[in-house]
C-alpha cells in the first residue's frame, strides 16, 4: 500500500455513507454536545463522543467490541444539536453496516440478529411481520425478560392486535427483480 | 377538499389498528380524503439502515413512486417511515445520481420517482395543514379538564427537515388545545422512546419509557397522546414491564391523538378503536 493511500478506519467507515450530508469526522472538537444528549449513554461502553474520537483515531478493535452503536435508539438528537453538523446517528448506522457485513460485534448483541431477520422478512414478503421476527431475540432473554414477552403477545392477541397471517405484497417478483438490481441476495432470500 | 396519498405502513394493520380507523374516522369528519397506496411495501423502519442504505432508500423510493402517480402529496402516520420517507425524497432530488441508481431498480416494478410528490406526517397535516382553527370549529364534544401531555418523540422532528423548530414545537400543543383539552408542559415532550431497543437492549428502553411516564405523571398528566405507533407500544405495552423493573405503579392511558380528536368531533369510541388498548382509557374518559 502506497504512502499517500492509507486506508484508514475512519476513512472505511465514512466510506459506508452514501447519502448522509453531514461534516467529515475528523471535524469533531470533542465538546460532548452528543453524549450530553443522548438517552441512552450511561449504558454505553463509551459515548457517543467518545466512539468519534476513537474512530478517527483508527481504534478498530475496541469500537468493534463496544456496544455503543448497538445501543444507538435513532432518535437524532445528538445530530441536531452538533455545532459542527456531524451526522453522528449516520455514523452509527455506517459501524452496524460495517458490524454486520464483518460479521464482527460484542459477544450478547441481539441487534445483529435482529435487524437481519427483519430486513430477510421484508426481502421474502416486501412486508414486516412480528411475530416472524421473535425467534431472533426470544432466546437471548432472560426468564423476566421472556415472560414479559409471553404477557405482552397474550394481551395483545386478547385485543385483536397481533398479525395472525404474514402479509405479503402484491407484486412480489417484480419487489424481489428490484432489490436484485441494488444489491446481490446472497443468503437472504 | 384537501386530499392525500396515505402510506399506512405495516404497524398500522394490526398492532397499531386504532390508529388507523381513527385516522380515517377523522379525516372524513374534517373533509380530508385519503387515499391509500396502492400495494406499498414495509419503508424498512430504522433497521434496513443497519444493512444497506441504498436498498433502504429504494424499499422506500417504491412507495413514493406510487404516491406519486396519484399526483397527491403523501401523508405517513409512522414518524419512521415519514422520516424515511421524507429523507428519500429529498435525497433523490438532491442527488441524480441516487436517484438514477433507485430508479434503474424501480423500473423492474413499472415504476420511477423523479422527486415531486410532498411527504407530511399525519400530525403535521391535521395540526399544520388544516389547522387548529378549522378542527375547532368543528369541535362538538370538547374534551374539557383533560389534562393530555403531547408525546413528539424522535423522528418526527428529527434530523431537522428544513428549519423548523427542533428543540421547542408547539404545533401538537395547539391541536390538543383545539379540541378543548389542557396540553400539560413537560420537559420530556421530544425524548426517545427508545424506539427497538426494547428488543436490543430491555434495561436502557424501561429505563427510558420510565423516565418518560414519571416526568408526564410528575406534571399532572391523565394520559399521553402519540403520534408513532413505536412510542405507543413502547409506552403502553411495556408499562407492567416498567413496574415489576423499577417497583413503579403506573397506569398511564397512551392514546393516539387521532383517537382524541375523534373523541372530540363526536365520533363514537368503537370507531376510533378505544377499548383496544392495554392500559384502560375509561377511567379518565369517564369524567367527560
Amino acid at each position: 500500500m502506497s504512502e499517500t493511500y492509507t486506508f484508514t478506519f475512519m476513512k472505511e467507515v465514512s466510506s459506508l455513507l452514501h447519502a448522509a450530508d453531514g461534516n467529515p469526522f475528523p471535524m469533531c472538537v470533542q465538546c460532548g454536545t452528543c453524549s450530553g444528549s443522548c438517552p441512552v449513554a450511561a449504558y454505553m461502553d463509551y459515548t457517543p463522543r467518545q466512539i468519534i474520537a476513537m474512530v478517527n483515531a483508527g481504534l478498530k478493535d475496541q469500537v468493534m467490541e463496544s456496544n455503543t452503536f448497538w445501543y444507538c435508539a435513532s432518535c437524532y438528537q445528538c445530530t441536531v444539536r452538533c455545532p459542527q453538523d456531524i451526522s453522528i446517528t449516520e455514523l452509527m448506522y455506517a459501524l452496524q453496516r460495517y458490524s454486520i457485513w464483518k460479521n464482527r460485534y460484542k459477544e450478547g448483541m441481539i441487534g445483529p440478529a435482529f435487524s437481519e431477520a427483519f430486513a430477510k422478512t421484508i426481502v421474502r414478503t416486501g412486508r414486516t411481520f412480528e411475530p416472524i421476527l421473535a425467534p431472533s431475540y426470544i432466546f437471548s432473554f432472560k426468564m423476566r425478560e421472556f415472560f414479559q414477552e409471553i404477557q405482552n403477545a397474550t394481551e395483545l392477541m386478547l385485543k385483536g392486535r397481533l398479525p395472525i397471517l404474514p402479509p405479503r405484497i402484491k407484486r412480489l417478483d417484480n419487489f424481489k427483480r428490484m432489490i436484485r438490481r441494488i444489491l446481490p441476495m446472497g443468503g437472504a432470500e | 377538499m384537501k386530499e392525500f396519498a396515505y402510506f399506512p405502513g405495516c404497524s398500522l394493520e394490526k398492532l397499531a389498528i386504532s390508529y388507523h380507523t381513527s385516522t380515517l374516522e377523522t379525516s372524513k369528519k374534517l373533509g380530508v380524503k385519503l387515499q391509500e397506496l396502492e400495494d406499498w411495501n414495509c419503508c424498512g423502519s430504522t433497521t434496513y439502515f443497519h444493512i444497506d442504505e441504498l436498498l433502504a432508500y429504494t424499499l422506500t423510493a417504491r412507495n413514493l413512486a406510487i404516491a406519486e402517480k396519484t399526483g397527491l402529496d403523501v401523508v405517513a402516520p409512522c414518524s419512521a417511515c415519514f422520516k424515511n420517507m421524507f429523507f428519500t425524497a429529498a435525497h433523490m432530488k438532491e442527488d441524480p445520481d441516487l436517484a438514477e441508481h433507485i430508479n434503474f431498480a424501480l423500473e423492474e416494478d413499472g415504476l420511477n420517482f423523479s422527486g415531486n410528490t410532498k411527504v407530511r406526517h399525519l400530525l403535521e397535516m391535521f395540526a399544520q395543514d388544516v389547522g387548529p382553527d378549522e378542527i375547532r370549529s368543528k369541535v362538538t364534544r370538547p374534551l374539557e379538564g383533560v389534562k393530555v401531555a403531547p408525546y413528539y418523540g424522535c423522528q418526527i422532528l428529527r434530523p431537522r427537515k428544513d428549519h423548523e423548530e427542533v428543540e421547542n414545537p408547539r404545533y401538537f400543543e395547539d391541536l390538543l388545545s383545539a379540541i378543548g383539552a389542557t396540553p400539560i408542559e413537560y420537559a420530556l415532550k421530544m425524548r426517545c422512546c427508545g424506539g427497538s431497543l426494547i428488543i436490543s437492549s430491555r434495561i436502557a428502553a424501561l429505563s427510558m419509557v420510565r423516565n418518560l411516564l414519571q416526568c408526564a405523571v410528575d406534571q399532572g398528566a391523565d394520559m399521553i397522546a402519540t403520534a408513532c405507533p413505536m412510542c405507543q407500544v413502547n409506552l403502553e405495552c411495556y408499562q407492567q414491564s416498567v413496574n415489576q423493573e423499577f417497583g413503579t405503579q403506573f397506569a398511564v392511558p397512551i392514546l393516539y391523538f387521532t383517537q382524541l380528536m375523534g373523541l372530540a368531533l363526536g365520533i363514537p369510541k368503537k370507531k376510533l378503536g378505544i377499548g383496544k388498548e392495554l392500559v384502560s382509557a375509561s377511567p379518565v374518559l369517564a369524567a367527560l
